[in-house]
């Protein structure tokens, strides 16, 4: 298979390491000028979307430039795609152009690891359906990073619609492999019980406050309705239970940090005061995607 | 013609026969069996260190055509059944257009009589166009041909009309075969809801939609007393339910397939679409059920659900990919290797899943070696080391999850109406 990144599920503890200290390399790059490097000078990166997406297609585009690579981007509308071209025929037509990586995300579940098996390029996924999201976990590793020393010893809490979300896969199979205390938080419906077997050190619980209690890391999830094929929770119920609200926060630690993957929704996963709140995170996760997608294009293919 | 299969142990469970001896068809049936049969005008085969059993009967594959000729044909599925021993197979109605009418049902008889190496029963639909709704000319089809109904993949929701299909087929005397699923627990699903599912972020089909619909039609079994079969059955739940009825003295029987048996969904590798079937492997436990529920003889059948796909249609996102595997070269080796050489099955019990089993449920006076029956033979051994290569394989597809193992025990001659068809 070639080297990719599919998932955080296969990367061992020294991988992730190597790739968060490499970001932190790059982060004060983010404020110089002039931004770039030549480090992939000459290669070829395509990112391939076929979902709609701003903030990562945007960061994995400007994180290429900054290695110095040359960065095609294309979304799925507008493509061969609407043609009916099937998906294994337009990767193989865009791998006959020799990019050095594909940047791939796609709403099917798995769809990088299946053209994983029958293309030579190596991809990078940017966000497979309900499975992994993995430069998200990272550049979520690398933020609370800036602001404690280790991950080991943390409690984290992951609140919101888990079932369906990928940047919750991610983030436990990265946070448990550090030893962190993981407790995923939803209602019922959006929480399977078989969660709590993804990787050691995850609970499970219905009761916000409970996962808030001491937590030092609280990680907000977008609902995605897109992904919700049925009422698996009452819309107009979702924040009075599910939503974050400022006195959340007393229950938590007293430097808790408030993150969320964006797009925020201020008054239905979050209240819009919680969005603004000083110990947010929100931006500084936005800025440490540039710098983790540049640590990973050059483990990729640099 | 006279063929003679020699020296062979010869298994017959229906007439409890079990010893090393001769058997000889003549004119297409059976003759005698029994020891140093005379040779006179006949071809020899030597069974010798085989096991010579009567043609295998699999009670479920999906032949595609009319409809669906790329995939498979009813030649193509035939030379396929041949080379994984069995002698006759029974084509669900799920082609294009469905088999819910005598047309279509002849249609596959005439089909089978020209093309096919080994035996077509067609299976009728229940209802018209297997939608559910409207029942389908179950009579007529009957006279045509068919053994059984089934709206095999598109299980009938509305329980009235389950009521009067069963009444129906009990009038026919016609045993009624459900592929159990409630589609609304299970709708969108791609695999078993479970810690796998989970992990991959696929969309689980929950044990409960089997189990919810078996339930309710043993209900109507008992209320309408109709023989009732439940298709490839895969929970454990399920199994219990069917040990509970059949106990209780209904005419119900079930199914099961090499591939719920043989695997779980933990044996599956992420996102392979030849692990992609209805119902879906299961969990552990539900497997477990399944080997139990076959060892104490809840279940009477081993049936393969043979279901080819062409390659390009399981060339994709696997929530994409259609349901189904090809399964009727394997089925007799991995019978052998996880039901008989770890001592949970004894070889006869195999052969009786094969053969009285199926016959049990379908009536087709096969699955025999007694003198007058059909010359219907299968020859297989237990030992014979072989690995299945799905590239050479006659069927026009090549979705097996089986592709490249290694198997101890297999088919090796396959006879069909007095005449070899296939052998190894």
């Amino acid at each position: 298979m070639p080297r990719g990144l599919l998932g955080i599920e296969e990367l061992d503890r020294a991988e992730i390491d190597a790739i968060l200290a490499r970001a932190k390399d790059f982060q004060p790059l983010q404020s110089q000028s002039p931004k770039k490097l030549d480090t992939l000078r000459g290669k070829l990166i395509v990112n391939l979307f076929y979902e709609a997406s701003t903030r990562t297609r945007t960061s994995f585009e400007i994180a290429a430039k900054r290695m110095g690579a040359d960065a095609v981007s294309i979304s799925a509308s507008g493509s061969s795609v609407t043609k009916g071209e099937s998906l294994v025929d337009t990767l193989n037509t865009l791998a006959a152009m020799r990019p050095d990586a594909i940047v791939m995300r796609h709403a099917a579940s798995g769809a990088p690891h299946f053209l994983a098996r029958h293309l030579p390029t190596p991809i990078i996924n940017a966000g497979d359906g309900t499975h992994e999201h993995p430069t998200q976990a990272l550049l979520d590793a690398r933020t609370i990073l800036d602001r404690r020393g280790a991950l080991e010893g943390l409690k984290v809490a992951i609140i919101g619609d888990i079932a369906h979300s990928r940047v919750a896969r991610s983030n436990v199979h990265l946070l448990s492999k550090f030893g962190v205390d993981i407790v995923l938080c939803g209602p019922a419906s959006l929480l399977p019980a078989e969660l709590k077997d993804l990787a050691p050190g995850v609970r499970l619980t219905t009761d916000i406050r409970e996962a808030i209690r001491d937590a030092d890391v609280v990680m907000m999830l977008r609902v995605q309705l897109e992904r919700q094929h049925e009422a698996a929770f009452p819309a107009s119920e979702y924040f009075r239970f599910y939503g974050l609200r400022l006195e959340h926060l007393d229950l938590a630690s007293p430097d808790a940090i408030v993150m969320h993957p964006g797009p925020i929704n201020r008054g239905r996963e979050l209240s819009s005061e919680v969005a603004d709140f000083q110990r947010s995170v929100i931006l500084n996760q936005v800025e440490n995607g540039v710098a983790v997608r540049m640590a990973v294009l050059e483990r990729v293919i640099g | 013609m006279a063929l003679l299969i020699r020296n062979g142990r010869v298994i017959d469970p229906a007439s409890h026969f079990d010893r090393v001896s001769d058997v000889r068809l003549e004119d297409g049936k059976v003759a005698a069996v029994g020891p140093e049969l005379p040779a006179a005008g006949a071809e020899v085969f030597d069974a010798g260190g085989l096991v010579v059993a009567p043609g295998f009967i699999d009670m479920h594959v999906h032949l595609r055509e009319p409809g669906f000729e790329y995939a498979e044909t009813i030649e193509s599925g035939a030379r396929a059944a041949a080379a994984g021993g069995f002698t006759s197979v029974c084509a669900m109605p799920n082609t294009n257009p469905v088999n819910d009418s005598a047309t279509v049902t002849s249609y596959i008889v005439e089909r089978a009589r020209n093309r096919a190496v080994v035996n077509v029963f067609p299976i009728g639909a229940i209802t018209k166009g297997s939608a559910g709704e409207e029942l389908a000319a179950i009579g007529a089809m009957k006279a045509a041909g068919a053994v059984a109904i089934s709206d095999d993949g598109r299980p009938v929701m509305n329980a009235r009309v389950m009521r009067r299909a069963m009444e129906f087929a009990r009038s026919y005397d016609l045993p009624l075969i459900q592929h159990c699923e409630d589609l609304n627990l299970s709708a969108g699903g791609d695999m078993h809801e479970g810690a796998a599912s989970v992990r991959w972020g696929l969309r689980g089909i929950p044990a409960a939609a089997e189990d919810v619909m078996v339930a309710r039609d043993l209900l109507l079994a008992e209320l309408t007393g109709t023989r009732y079969h439940v298709a490839h059955i895969s929970t454990r739940h399920a199994v219990a339910m069917v040990e509970h009825a059949r106990k209780a003295g209904l005419p119900v029987t079930c199914e099961a397939t090499p591939h719920h048996f043989a695997l779980s969904d933990a044996c599956m590798p992420p996102y392979d679409s030849n692990y992609k079937m209805k119902p879906p492997l299961r969990g552990a436990c539900d497997r477990g059920a399944v080997v139990e529920g076959i060892s104490r003889g809840v279940v009477s059948a081993i049936a393969t659900d043979h279901a080819p796909h062409a390659g390009d249609e399981k060339m994709q996102e696997f929530e994409r990919c259609p349901f189904g595997i090809i399964g009727l070269e394997t089925a007799l080796a991995l019978a052998l290797e996880e039901l008989v050489h770890p001592g949970r099955i004894s070889l006869v019990r195999c052969v009786e899943l094969f053969t009285t089993g199926p016959e049990s449920v379908l009536r087709l006076g096969r699955g025999t070696l007694a003198a007058g029956s059909p010359g219907d033979v299968t020859i297989f051994s237990t030992d014979l080391e072989w690995t299945y290569d799905v590239n050479q394989s006659p069927s026009r597809s090549r979705n097996s999850p089986f592709d490249g193992r290694k198997f101890r025990g297999g088919p090796v001659a396959t006879v069909v109406n007095g005449g070899v068809v296939w052998r190894r």
